[in-house]
């Protein structure tokens, strides 16, 4: 596989999670390093910088928010975090504070894979510099500032534009609310989120087949949106 | 401040030690029938012997009067320091209850039962120090002469011609569990007094000289040997009853004594209390608030002292107002099956009781049934209380305007008698004025009216003029009957008027005290209670008012009136903590801690004390009258009352909400341990033949592999829905609302479920009107996860599953409907219940159970409502209503449209 050079550390206290992390990573060619605490994961990334960090949030000793920030103060590379479900105010805080996605107990194998290659392919410098974005039907000429559904050019406003960019910039990661309304509205309306809701339901109306049961444009509940990934 | 003064906080630290000992103390008597007797000496050697035996004795307090025998036993047992008090510039040594309590010895030895303590001790007297040490959990052995108890006091005083001043109340001697009598002839007595041997001080020297008479020493022991054998008698009786309770039990007698002004009443009081003793009946008290008497002070004062007296030996007291005595005492003996009454002699001379039938006499012309016991009584001497000066000011004034009116109908008199009317009509004229005065200010004035209208008359008007001669015996008829009406009308007058004054009063109180209780009945909480009564109470006595309420630590708080200088006074916490852990009434006024500003009441609930009520009043008189205590005591019970009504209300209703809570808990182990072990046992058992098959088959290894998976997935459910519904029950979800579209959550929803969902077409119709709605986007869409798994657990393969939004009113409908098989009828309501599961068939063991008990409570959370019915058609619907705020998200049109990137 292509993803086979790539070093993954792996933070975690539970054993058992480590053990079958580390099978399904294998057999998928990554590399694994593996730390129980905060403390030894910080040494371990600064040892030996990794591809990827997968990080449990709920940690003993140093809690898994100090250790992203700890980590975010010279890492680049993508982080994903491990949460509990009714966590949500801690994921929120973990993407805020530099996470690029999290997973959420108890996850399928599938899905964590899933996630990392997002996060992998939007750290790689080429990603960025594509002029034209496309989730399946959906497609935006940057160049042209076209936006089309199956072929059929979708009229947007300026805003909506934007959003439907930064989404799509993003596809398969998950934006938080407060990212989305710094990004289009500038950094004094991050609690506003209602108008954002307002934006992304229009949004929908114009890019999906049906928009109560969208298949691009996805709620996060509670942390944001997600734009589909493929 | 005086250097014996006792140190509040010390007072206060040894109450509390006292507190925790709960078991009473035995109190020994060592009982004798003068001094000399050698009570000292043999409770000294008993105490030496109970010392070799083991136990720990402690001398208290001993007074060996310089005999060396006695100093001799005193060799070799601890003793406590005594406490030094000035008193008139000699220093006394005082027994130091504190130390004692301190040190709370086993056995402690205190002399002299009857000794009162100097001035600012914590008890006027020692005994009630003995009552304190014995309720600390302190055995104590003391002394006592015959001639100190209380009810024998008058008896003894007429035997020996000496009145002994301190006394000991009967209930305190009754309090012995062992009376030790110590007895030897009074020959032999007499002889120890002549070898010097019998301690005696000087100043009383010739006084005891008298005393120490053979024959009042054969008196005092005879006293002392039929009390000591009572005591035996009514132990045997009190065995004897134990034994066996059909033997009949002879008296249930109540006894009455008629109290009044007269000083002889004392004796009647005492002589009634021994009859009680030897009944072993209760007794009461009774006073009649009659005209005339009522109004003269310093009779009003011997009343109440009377009262006092009997309410320390031991009756119940109640004043009675009305007319006739006689008639008022009957009517209440009656009332309470009164079967003695005991009533003072009169000393009216013989011509008035010539005239007017005694209330003894009254009595026995009437008593009936009850027995009437007419007591000999005896004065005591006491000193002359000063009238207050302005009473008699008050008087003077209204004789003189008596004068003013009796001048008046002279000169009218003269004026008619000028017009030549007829001397009966003149004399009408005066005796009009009398009848005047008489009404208008009282019995003196109308006697002096009367007498001066006489003179008057004969004087100025009866032949011959200007001499007091009386020619016609007529005119001394005249003068008789103008006397007479003056008096009649001056009496019925006063008597009214005492009569209305005391029942509106008393009226007064009653009413309030209803009020009170009606009030405290419709409140609840301490603070509203206490608020109430003290506000209550305060208005009622016209002072102040202080509420302490034990606290948690067992510490008093005062809780009403924290700004009154009672609570600023520093006796009073530990005089109010004394009160309530002894449940008596304390502070001043009484023998209990006199120096607090304040009389305290105890708050005492059938349960223990709650707290005390201090009371200040500008005087003490108000404090001092045995009715308003007692009223004061109703309220601070039923304060008490209905605080403990309203803890008890509060108790009961944290033990019904534990009880729920553990039935709930209850159900979820019993239900939970089923639902968790099962998938558990299938993925061990899975796991397992995975492990130890050599060489599956990919099939079987699949199947394996699935059943892990799947099993797996049902237990997170399952435990994601425990903890949800036990946050939710908690009370620990407040939900996170913000302003919603309700398409992007009915979205998100179905994104979650599209795995269950697969197998089912699933439309939404979601009206455009619906408005943006404010709730928590995360349990909103978690009920419509579970209402949508749901629907897909409970039909087939294939089945539609509809969701639809409209408004109705001022309400979001929300309904999930399918066509599937329906709900079982009946089942409407239950399936909302925790653990129901609406299907018992091959797939019920797949819910958590949960799922709609969840969606109800997040419903709830957010003010709507969740109701399940079966369609007319076919399938099942659930329909959620949620209220519309009526506010609608701030919107500008700036943030629709413009960008700042």
């Amino acid at each position: 596989m292509a993803d086979n050079d790539h070093r993954v550390l792996l933070i975690e206290d539970e054993e058992p999670i480590r053990r079958f992390l580390r099978a399904a990573l294998a057999a998928k060619g990554y590399r694994v390093a593996e730390a129980a605490t905060g403390e030894e994961g910080l040494r371990l990334a600064a040892d030996q910088p990794p591809d990827l960090v997968i990080l449990d949030l709920g940690l003993p000793g140093i809690d898994g928010q100090d250790v992203l920030r700890r980590l975010r103060e010279w890492f680049r590379g993508p982080v994903l975090v491990l949460s509990a479900r009714d966590q949500e105010q801690q994921k929120i805080e973990a993407l805020d504070g530099g996470a690029d996605d999290y997973v959420t107990k108890p996850f399928g194998v599938g899905e964590l894979l899933a996630r990392m290659r997002t996060a992998l392919r939007h750290a790689s410098p080429q990603a960025a510099e594509a002029s034209v974005l496309s989730v399946g039907e959906i497609r935006i000429d940057l160049a042209t500032r076209v936006v089309s559904r199956a072929g059929e050019p979708v009229h947007l406003t300026p805003l909506e534009y934007k959003l439907l960019v930064l989404l799509m910039q993003n596809a398969g990661k998950v934006l938080t609310h407060r990212f989305l309304l710094r990004e289009v509205w500038g950094p004094h309306d991050t609690h506003e989120t209602h108008y954002l809701r307002v934006f992304v339901a229009t949004l929908r109306r114009k890019i999906e087949r049906d928009p109560a049961q969208p298949r691009y444009l996805l709620t996060e509940q509670g942390v944001g949106y997600r734009f589909a990934a493929e | 401040m005086a250097p014996d003064r006792p140190n509040p906080d010390e007072l206060l630290a040894v109450l509390k030690a006292e507190e925790s000992q709960s078991k009473k103390g035995k109190l020994k008597v060592f009982f004798g029938y003068a001094a000399g007797v050698g009570k000292t000496y043999a409770m000294l050697e008993t105490a030496r012997h109970a010392k070799e035996s083991g136990r720990e004795v402690v001398i208290g307090y001993v007074e060996p009067h310089g005999r060396k025998e006695t100093e001799a036993l005193l060799d070799g047992l601890e003793s406590l320091p005594t406490r030094p008090v000035e008193y008139r510039g000699v220093v006394l040594q005082e027994f130091d209850v504190d130390a004692a309590l301190a040190r709370h010895p086993d056995v402690l030895l205190v002399d002299e039962l009857a000794h009162t303590n100097a001035d600012g001790s914590r008890h006027a007297k020692r005994w009630q120090d003995i009552v304190d040490l014995l309720d600390a959990g302190i055995n104590v052995w003391t002394t006592l002469n015959v001639q100190h108890i209380e009810s024998l006091n008058d008896v003894i005083g007429q035997i020996t011609g000496i009145t002994v001043r301190e006394t000991v109340p009967d209930n305190v001697f009754e309090l012995a569990d062992d009376l030790e009598l110590v007895d030897i002839a009074p020959e032999e007595l007499l002889e120890r007094l002549r070898e010097g041997k019998v301690y005696v001080p000087s100043q009383a020297e010739r006084a005891l000289e008298s005393f120490f008479q053979k024959s009042n020493l054969t008196a005092l022991r005879e006293l002392s040997l039929r009390q000591t054998a009572r005591r035996v008698h009514t132990e045997v009786e009190s065995a004897r009853r134990q034994r066996s309770a059909n033997v009949p039990w002879a008296t249930s007698d109540r006894l009455l004594v008629c109290v009044g002004p007269s000083p002889t009443t004392a004796r009647v009081i005492r002589t009634a209390r021994q009859m009680a003793a030897a009944l072993d009946a209760p007794w009461v008290a009774v006073c009649v608030e009659k005209t005339g008497i009522a109004t003269d002070p310093a009779a009003k004062q011997r009343v109440v002292d009377h009262l006092r007296l009997a309410e320390r030996l031991g009756a119940e007291t109640v004043t009675l107002t009305g007319n006739d005595v006689a008639e008022t005492i009957l009517d209440f003996a009656r009332t309470l099956n009164v079967t003695k009454i005991f009533v003072g002699k009169t000393h009216a001379p013989r011509w008035r009781r010539v005239l007017w039938k005694s209330v003894v006499e009254d009595l026995l012309d009437t008593s009936g049934e009850i027995d009437v016991y007419v007591i000999q009584g005896q004065e005591e001497r006491r000193q002359a209380e000063p009238v207050p000066r302005a009473a008699r000011h008050i008087q003077w004034r209204d004789s003189l305007a008596a004068g003013g009116v009796v001048v008046a109908g002279s000169l009218l008199a003269a004026w008619l008698h000028d017009l030549h009317v007829a001397e009966a009509n003149i004399v009408m004229i005066f005796l009009a004025a009398v009848a005047f005065v008489a009404f208008r200010f009282g019995r003196i004035p109308a006697i002096q009216a009367s007498v001066a209208s006489v003179l008057i008359f004969d004087l100025f008007f009866v032949p011959p003029q200007f001499s007091l001669t009386v020619h016609d015996t007529q005119y001394l008829f005249t003068f008789a009957v103008m006397l007479a009406i003056g008096i009649l009308i001056s009496t019925l007058t006063a008597r009214l008027q005492t009569q209305l004054e005391s029942g509106r009063q008393r009226e007064r109180r009653t009413i309030a005290l209803y009020r009170l209780g009606k009030q405290l009945g419709g409140l609840t909480g301490d603070i509203f209670l206490l608020g109430a009564a003290g506000q209550h109470v305060r208005e009622m006595v016209g002072g102040e008012v202080a509420i302490y309420l034990k606290g948690d630590g067992g510490n008093l708080v005062v809780m009403f009136g924290e700004d009154t200088s009672i609570t600023k006074h520093a006796l009073s916490g530990p005089t109010a903590h004394w009160v309530m852990t002894h449940d008596q009434m304390a502070g001043k006024g009484t023998d209990t801690l006199p120096s607090a500003i304040a009389l305290f009441f105890p708050l005492g609930g059938s349960q223990g004390p709650l707290g005390a009520m201090g009371v200040r009043t500008e005087g003490t008189d108000w404090l001092l009258h045995p009715e308003h205590r007692q009223w004061l005591e109703s309220c601070a019970s039923q304060l008490a009352l209905a605080l403990e009504r309203d803890r008890m209300t509060v108790a009961v209703g944290d033990a019904r909400v534990k009880a729920e809570a553990e039935q709930v808990r209850s159900t979820l182990l019993s239900s939970v341990s089923h639902d968790l072990k099962t998938p558990l046992a299938a993925i061990a058992g899975a796991s397992g033949s995975l492990l130890q098959s050599d060489s599956p088959t990919e099939e079987t290894r699949r199947e394996l592999l699935e059943t892990i998976s799947d099993e797996a997935n049902r237990l997170n459910r399952l435990l994601e829905n425990i903890l949800q519904i036990s946050r939710l029950d908690s009370g620990a979800v407040t939900p996170n609302k913000q302003w919603h579209l309700l398409e992007d959550i009915v979205g998100s929803a179905l994104h979650r479920t599209r795995d269950a969902l697969e197998q089912h077409s699933v439309t939404v119709q979601i009206a455009p009107v619906i408005p943006m709605i404010c709730v928590d986007g995360l349990l909103l869409e978690q009920a419509l996860v579970n209402l949508l798994e749901n629907a897909a657990r409970h039909t087939p393969a294939g089945t539609r599953i509809e969701i639809k939004s409209t408004l109705d009113g001022a309400s979001l409908v929300i309904s999930v409907a399918d066509d599937g098989p329906g709900l079982v009828s009946g089942s409407e309501e239950k399936i909302f219940d925790r653990y129901y599961r609406g299907t018992p068939g091959a797939d019920s063991g797949r819910g958590s159970g949960l799922g709609l008990a969840i969606c109800r409570a997040i419903v709830k959370l957010h003010g709507g409502t969740i109701t399940a019915a079966t369609r007319p058609d076919r399938g099942a619907e659930f329909v959620i209503r949620l209220p519309l705020g009526d506010t609608l998200p701030p919107m500008s049109v700036a943030h629709l449209t413009s960008s700042t990137g």
